[in-house]
């Protein structure tokens, strides 16, 4: 951060990802933190903690036992009309999960940022995407950063989704651990006083209020529980225009282009392969090589994972003969690993679909090279040369 | 209870206004009811002080009765009875 070019209003700096994400939360001017240190993510919570000593974030900073215990404040502190965040990874989040789901169904606007570190055993700190896809079905909307620019992006951007009052559902934004968290890159921020005008102040709906008490998650039975999740889950289905409309505005102030589904060179490829957070980098540098020797291939990957955009990448992937979907976890037992699974129900009931084959890469931080996604690409030219897939999981640079 | 909401009618599971407790009437979860025999009550109030709802309710005079529309059939207060004076009996027997 010594070195900061003036450009358009905006301030070229040099940040890792957890540096980015804890400037964005001390640009979003938030209430209240409250987290426990976890590798990939305590530098995120580190700064911030730094930002509330030296008095440029005026925050409640709470110090917790747990990260069971750090969400549960976050809980309490979004119903009482905070703008509220934590930050986690892999294991802590397991320890949260629990709260995930009351977060979600309390209607919370919490932000979290999650620093993608692989599940024990064995222990490791290192990327996989195991504790992103483990909170997937609980009703919380899922970013993924492929670099630190886009980290910082999206913290903002978070904030403004979930706290908008036809979203009012809790925000997590992925960021590859070591490879996005602990990465120096170079990125545009944002002067305060435009964030201040993209974000402005949480208007609460329903506060806790002592001068008027109410119940929030109460009993509800066979008589209502149903009917609450029914609720739920059409409340969830009107998130997805309102991200469009953010990522619109967002560019507005920043000039940077945000969609849910990014694609690379599928408007005439005959193969292509899908792909979540910093990985996307090395998937269109192969196609791109590939592409200049005239080879018909393509890349999407996912800027929004929940809610999933399945018909905005069914329509881009139109006339993709073979798909390769990358997992960076592995779901065992499943018919496909996790990302996999979406993929296969997104073309479900579509007449005109891809051959699809599972590649399992990168678990524990493994890197994924060139030469594993220009495997990926040969897999799928050879299933769409033969009209069928001899293997459907490949684990890509496995021993 | 009242007429019961449909989805569209929900939004998060918040109780706005206090105090609706009372239109849950929780003696449909009863297997035993507890049956008291006036003629053997002492009026001594234990019942009343033991009854963790509270469904037995004490009258001006110190009698009680029991309060079906919420009394879950625990059965504390027929143990407590230091007269024997409660009985607890199948629920659609007694």
């Amino acid at each position: 951060m010594a070195v900061a070019l003036q450009l358009k209003g905006q301030r070229r700096v040099g940040m890792t990802g957890d540096e980015a994400v804890a400037y964005a939360v001390k640009q979003a001017d938030v209430d209240v933190v409250a987290a426990y240190p976890i590798t990939p993510q305590t530098i995120i919570v580190e700064r911030i903690a730094d930002y509330v000593h030296d008095g440029e974030l005026k925050a409640s900073y709470v110090a917790v036992e747990s990260e069971h215990s750090a969400l549960s404040a976050c809980v309490g502190a979004s119903l009482a009309g905070a703008r509220v965040f934590t930050a986690t990874s892999s294991q802590g989040l397991a320890l949260m999960w629990e709260i995930m789901w009351i977060a979600s169904a309390m209607r919370t606007t919490i932000v979290m940022a999650l620093a993608n570190r692989a599940l024990s055993a064995p222990i490791n700190i290192h990327c996989s995407h195991d504790d992103a896809y483990a909170v997937r079905d609980a009703g919380w909307i899922q970013f993924f950063a492929e670099n630190v620019q886009e980290a910082y992006d999206l913290t903002l951007m978070a904030f403004r989704v979930s706290e908008d009052k036809r979203v009012l559902f809790p925000s997590i934004v992925n960021l590859d651990g070591f490879i996005l968290s602990h990465a120096l890159e170079p990125l545009y921020v944002l002067e305060d006083d435009v964030v201040r005008e993209f974000l402005p102040p949480k208007e609460p709906v329903n506060p806790i209020d002592p001068e008027r008490p109410m119940t929030y998650g109460p009993l509800a039975l066979f008589d209502y529980y149903f009917e609450f999740k029914k609720a739920q889950a059409e409340a969830f289905k009107s998130v997805y225009p309102v991200i469009l409309e953010v990522f619109r505005e967002y560019e507005k102030y920043s000039g940077r282009k945000y969609e849910p589904v990014k694609a690379y060179g599928v408007e005439d490829a005959d193969v292509a392969v899908l792909i979540l957070g910093s990985s996307a980098g090395t998937a269109r540098y192969v196609a791109r090589r590939l592409r200049s020797k005239g080879e018909k291939v393509g890349v999407v990957s996912l800027t929004l994972y929940r809610p999933f955009p399945a018909s905005d990448l069914v329509a881009k992937l139109k006339g993709v003969k073979a798909l390769v979907v990358m997992d960076r976890s592995y779901s065992f037992g499943s018919p496909g690993a996790q990302l996999f699974m979406d993929v296969a129900a997104a073309f479900a009931n579509e007449s005109e679909r891809p051959l699809l084959i599972n590649a399992i890469y990168g678990l524990g931080g493994r890197d994924l090279l060139p030469e594993h996604v220009e495997e990926a690409f040969r897999k799928a030219q050879e299933a769409a040369r033969a009209g069928k897939v001899e293997e459907r999981e490949l684990w890509l640079g496995v021993r | 209870m009242s007429k019961l909401l449909s989805w569209k009618d929900l939004s998060a599971p918040i109780i706005a206004e206090a105090g609706n407790s009372v239109l849950y009437k929780t003696g449909g979860w009863r297997a035993l009811k507890p049956v008291l025999d006036q003629s053997k009550c002492i009026r001594c109030l234990l019942c009343w002080f033991y009854c963790p709802e509270p469904a037995i309710k004490r009258r001006e005079d110190d009698s009680v009765e029991i309060d079906y529309d919420y009394c879950k059939g625990c059965g504390i207060c027929a143990n407590e009875c230091p007269v024997k004076a409660i009985a607890m009996v199948e629920e659609g027997v007694g």
